[in-house]
């Protein structure tokens, strides 16, 4: 693996999957003592959690494990660190990540989330309507998995969704780990340019969206970088997960007839569904970085102060001391605990938004293409693992 | 069977709302807000399930 600045790194073994698993070497890491060395994607040592048991307590205990992880790619000229981690909440500790956080909850209550649901519903529909009158056949994740959840935090955001070619695809290259890194960290800082752009707009006339209600409430406690981090991050996480959510539950689902068919006739049965789909398909893959601060025991395992842990959200969804079958999608299961929203204080502020974003999806998909069929042989299908969260190339589909 | 929240640590992720609706809301700013503390015996597992899926660890039982 090159380290090298500029160099282009190759995947790291636990971001490799076989179709929707972990690859089987990540899978064996949680039946061996202690925590395997690995290198990052930014070529560095570090030591891979598996467990179920181990990710969540290495995720809940905000004080023994700093989530104050820079990543360490090249700055591009004009760039700072601080410039890079300012409201950048993946970025902080508490008490800092405690109070950025607490500008942003109360915009993602379970209460304002089913207030959007109309809308929600609207988005998806008109997807479904210019599907439907184009096709088939269609690729799902252009027609349906990526515009959907794009669409809805833009305007939740105050994103023009007229910009959504140019933000769908610098977020996209930006995530590839396979590109160099250099390319990767100025993708970033173009990213914040532009938001920068609409901060300002945002700054002289705030709208009735979020970016608005940020400068409008909080314009004195947020500064520039802070409110372009913020946004940045809300953007790139709101579309990218769920977009990936909706790609790879759809395959997964069109491979599980019984289990589609239950989505989609079911209301009660659409809930537990997506929380079965999102740990057996946990598209945030990437290993979420935390360093030891000082020496203690994670589980039976001792680790060091300065040790960089790399926590396997997919190993640990499928770890069978917490579920049985793991490797087996079902959506009838009662509860399936999962780590796919992380855990601890990290864990996602979106999270009300992505579970409501699938629950209309999913139903509304089915109900409209009752015939929905692989476009090409499943074999065919390309999966694209090399990014920090899963998803599928393309989705050909036929009805 | 009692809850215990500590709105201190809450981070407003808004899961014991979704396991268990009649139990627990979220004021403006998202934190828990316990809607009885002492749950009929038919919202016991879906309280159990809210404890369990608390990401921040703000809500706790005391049995009894």
């Amino acid at each position: 693996m090159s380290t090298s600045t500029g160099g282009t790194p190759t995947i790291p073994r636990h971001m490799q999957r076989d179709r929707f698993a972990p690859v089987a070497e990540t899978q064996a890491a949680r039946d061996e003592p202690g925590f395997p060395t690995i290198r990052t994607a930014f070529g560095t040592p570090a030591r891979l959690v598996t467990r179920y048991a181990d990710v969540r307590e290495v995720l809940g205990d905000a004080e023994r494990f700093s989530n104050a992880v820079v990543p360490p790619m090249p700055l591009p000229d004009g760039e700072s660190d601080a410039d890079r981690r300012a409201g950048q909440l993946l970025l902080q500790d508490p008490p800092e990540h405690t109070r950025l956080r607490r500008l942003l909850t109360g915009e993602f209550t379970v209460r304002r989330i089913r207030r959007l649901e109309p809308r929600i519903a609207e988005i998806v529909d008109d997807h479904l309507d210019a599907m439907a009158a184009a096709g088939p056949p269609a690729d799902l994740v252009s027609a349906f998995a990526l515009p959907v959840p794009s669409l809805v935090i833009c305007e939740l955001l105050g994103v023009p969704y007229a910009d959504r070619d140019e933000f769908q695809g610098r977020a996209a290259r930006q995530l590839d780990v396979s590109r160099p890194l250099e390319e990767r960290g100025r993708l970033a800082m173009e990213g914040r340019a532009y938001m920068g752009d609409l901060v300002d707009r945002a700054r002289i006339e705030p709208g009735d969206d979020m970016l608005g209600m940020l400068v409008r409430e909080h314009g004195d406690d947020l500064t520039r970088n802070e409110l372009i981090g913020v946004a940045s991050l809300l953007l790139i996480a709101g579309h990218e997960t769920t977009a990936n959510m909706l790609g790879l539950g759809t395959l997964a689902l069109l491979r599980a007839p019984d289990q589609l068919a239950l989505v989609r006739d079911r209301p009660d049965a659409v809930a537990p569904a997506i929380e079965e789909l999102l740990r057996f398909l946990s598209v945030v893959h990437s290993g979420i970085p935390r360093t030891v601060r000082h020496d203690t025991t994670v589980g039976e395992t001792p680790v060091s102060a300065g040790d960089l842990l790399v926590l396997s959200l997919p190993a640990a969804n499928r770890d069978p001391a917490t579920v049985d079958h793991p490797d087996d999608l079902d959506v009838t299961r009662a509860i399936a605990p999962h780590v796919a929203f992380s855990h601890g204080v990290h864990h996602c502020l979106g999270a009300p938004l992505a579970r409501a974003e699938m629950a209309v999806a999913f139903p509304a998909l089915f109900w409209r293409f009752p015939t929905l069929a692989l476009g090409t042989p499943y074999e065919e299908i390309e999966f694209r693992s090399a990014t920090v969260v899963h998803g599928l190339r393309a989705l050909p589909v036929t009805w | 069977m009692k809850i215990e929240a500590n709105r201190d640590i809450c981070i407003g992720a808004g899961n014991c709302v979704l396991a268990a609706e009649d139990v627990f809301d979220q004021d403006d700013e998202a934190l828990v807000v316990v809607l009885s503390d002492q749950p009929s015996d038919d919202q016991t597992t879906e309280v159990r399930n809210a404890v369990a899926q608390c990401p921040s660890g703000a809500l706790s039982l005391v049995e009894g």
